[in-house]
């Protein structure tokens, strides 16, 4: 479990996250979600470290992660598997070489045995006789497939995902979505995704975060959310007209 | 002077956090190829030009009836090893090698990579930099040797060819009053400016922020800045050494 008391984060003179928090369960979907520009990704870099809350604490199963030394970070940070916005694969290596590296860096194990994980990892997300393209031969969605297996590889405990349906069709965007719901079940992980897909939210949201302007002005589930009264809420959820024929 | 606290707080950082030993040495023999081999082209012409356009102007600016033809190549030499090649082609190694390692991190930086290295717990600062740094040290004073050697060569067959200089007598010229610190001269200057153009231009990529045209820009200041301190400690180590 991972949990967030009182997250408040500024730059320069503007403050951008006002006090959140929140409990994001093991083996659940757990959606941060609202408008761009709220926030977001800037609660979820404050997350895995690569930004430090002004105040504010990040607890990792009970471990502190702001406050700790570099010791136990950097433990937790092994424990963290993450898929970029834009996929974040090195260029430089092929796709087997990707999904290793965390293996090469964090393991000791025989390289059969990463090269038996790499090839668990892509069926997993179901992807095979990829092993030696380049980033660059590949789509949209084998990017994001390739970055979850790199994410899960090293047996990560929390598996965070930032907008993974960005730039991807509607039925990949569904794909993506249902394996990330698919391995957070199967492996158990803490999972945070920040998103702004409605369909992701209604899809897979087994707790959802609503930001707006910085601070959390909703919790709860995806059977919850259509039925909320709150008027900024029902603005981001039926903004489209899709939505407002469903309502 | 914040920019300058900064670049020494990011050279700190390459020495934190750092992964197994064997995992730098197989990255290093990459940047090696990349920083070394690769560079040996351009070295390559810019150095036979270089010692052939020095002999051609040196005979058409001081050879005169009372001087004698060796000094063309004495001064060949002398020009060659005390700054023509390291300073030269550290500006030539700035220009390619500079470039390509703050574009190379600059672009890692916008497209998250880097962010995604610092996720899985890896100092992303030692495990991308180290290297680059360890293998301009090792490849540069190899090339401002070959540098040397072939400008020197470069001179020798200009000469010649032209007629403005004897075989033997450049040789002579080559050997006369050859002063043998001249040469550890020429390789502590280029340790240094390896280091300052590996650094520099790691430190621009390093700290790219926004798109592709910031990744332009990073090149552009790590090539200028890389050239200003080049220049700047030139001056220095010729101030103190000589």
């Amino acid at each position: 479990m991972i949990e967030i008391k009182n997250i408040t984060k500024s730059f320069k003179d503007k403050k951008v996250l006002h006090g959140i928090s929140g409990k994001f369960e093991k083996g659940k979907t757990n959606l941060i979600i609202g408008a761009s520009g709220t926030g977001k990704s800037v609660l979820l870099k404050c997350l895995v470290g690569l930004l430090s809350p002004d105040k504010g604490k990040v607890l990792f199963d009970g471990r502190n992660f702001t406050e700790s030394d570099k010791k136990i970070t950097t433990q937790i940070r092994r424990e963290i598997g993450m898929l970029f916005q834009g996929s974040a694969l090195f260029d430089s290596k092929n796709v087997e070489e990707n999904i290793k590296f965390p293996l090469d860096i964090l393991t000791e194990i025989s390289e059969k045995e990463k090269i038996e994980k790499v090839n668990h990892c892509l069926n997993l997300v179901g992807l095979d006789k990829v092993n030696q393209k380049m980033p660059s031969e590949l789509s949209g969605g084998m990017k994001k497939r390739v970055g979850i297996a790199r994410a899960i590889v090293n047996d990560s405990k929390y598996l965070f995902c930032d907008e993974p349906n960005s730039g991807l069709d509607p039925l990949t965007a569904i794909k993506i979505d249902d394996l990330i719901l698919e391995l957070t079940q199967k492996l158990k992980t803490t999972t945070i995704v920040v998103t702004h897909d409605m369909n992701s939210v209604i899809e897979i949201g087994e707790y959802i975060m609503f930001l707006h302007n910085g601070k959390k002005l909703w919790e709860g589930d995806n059977k919850k959310i259509l039925k909320t009264k709150i008027k900024e809420l029902n603005s981001f959820i039926f903004s489209n007209k899709l939505m407002k024929k469903i309502k | 002077m914040k920019n300058f606290g900064k670049y020494i707080l990011f050279l700190i950082s390459l020495f934190e956090r750092r992964e197994k030993l064997k995992t730098y040495f197989s990255l290093t023999i990459n940047e090696c190829i990349k920083i070394g081999y690769d560079s040996l082209f351009i070295v390559s012409i810019v150095s036979i030009f270089m010692g052939a356009v020095t002999t051609i102007q040196t005979a058409f600016n001081l050879v005169g009836p009372l001087i004698p033809d060796y000094v063309i190549s004495l001064v060949v030499r002398d020009m060659t090893l005390l700054e023509l090649s390291p300073t030269i082609i550290a500006i030539v190694f700035a220009g390619k090698v500079g470039s390509n390692i703050a574009g190379e991190l600059g672009t890692m930086r916008i497209t998250e990579q880097i962010d995604a290295l610092e996720v899985m717990g890896v100092n992303s600062s030692s495990y991308l930099v180290l290297p680059k740094i360890i293998a301009a040290l090792l490849m540069f004073p190899i090339l401002v040797v070959i540098s040397a050697t072939l400008a020197i060569f470069g001179g020798y067959t200009a000469g010649v060819f032209t007629d403005v200089i004897t075989g033997q007598e450049y040789i002579y010229g080559l050997r006369y009053e050859f002063n043998p610190f001249n040469i550890p001269f020429a390789l502590i200057k280029s340790y240094v400016f390896a280091f300052i153009v590996a650094s520099i231009s790691s430190f621009q990529g390093y700290y790219t922020s926004g798109g592709a045209l910031e990744v332009g820009k990073s090149s552009t200041n790590a090539v200028t800045n890389s050239c200003i301190a080049i220049l700047v400690a030139d001056y220095i180590l010729a101030q103190i050494l000589l």
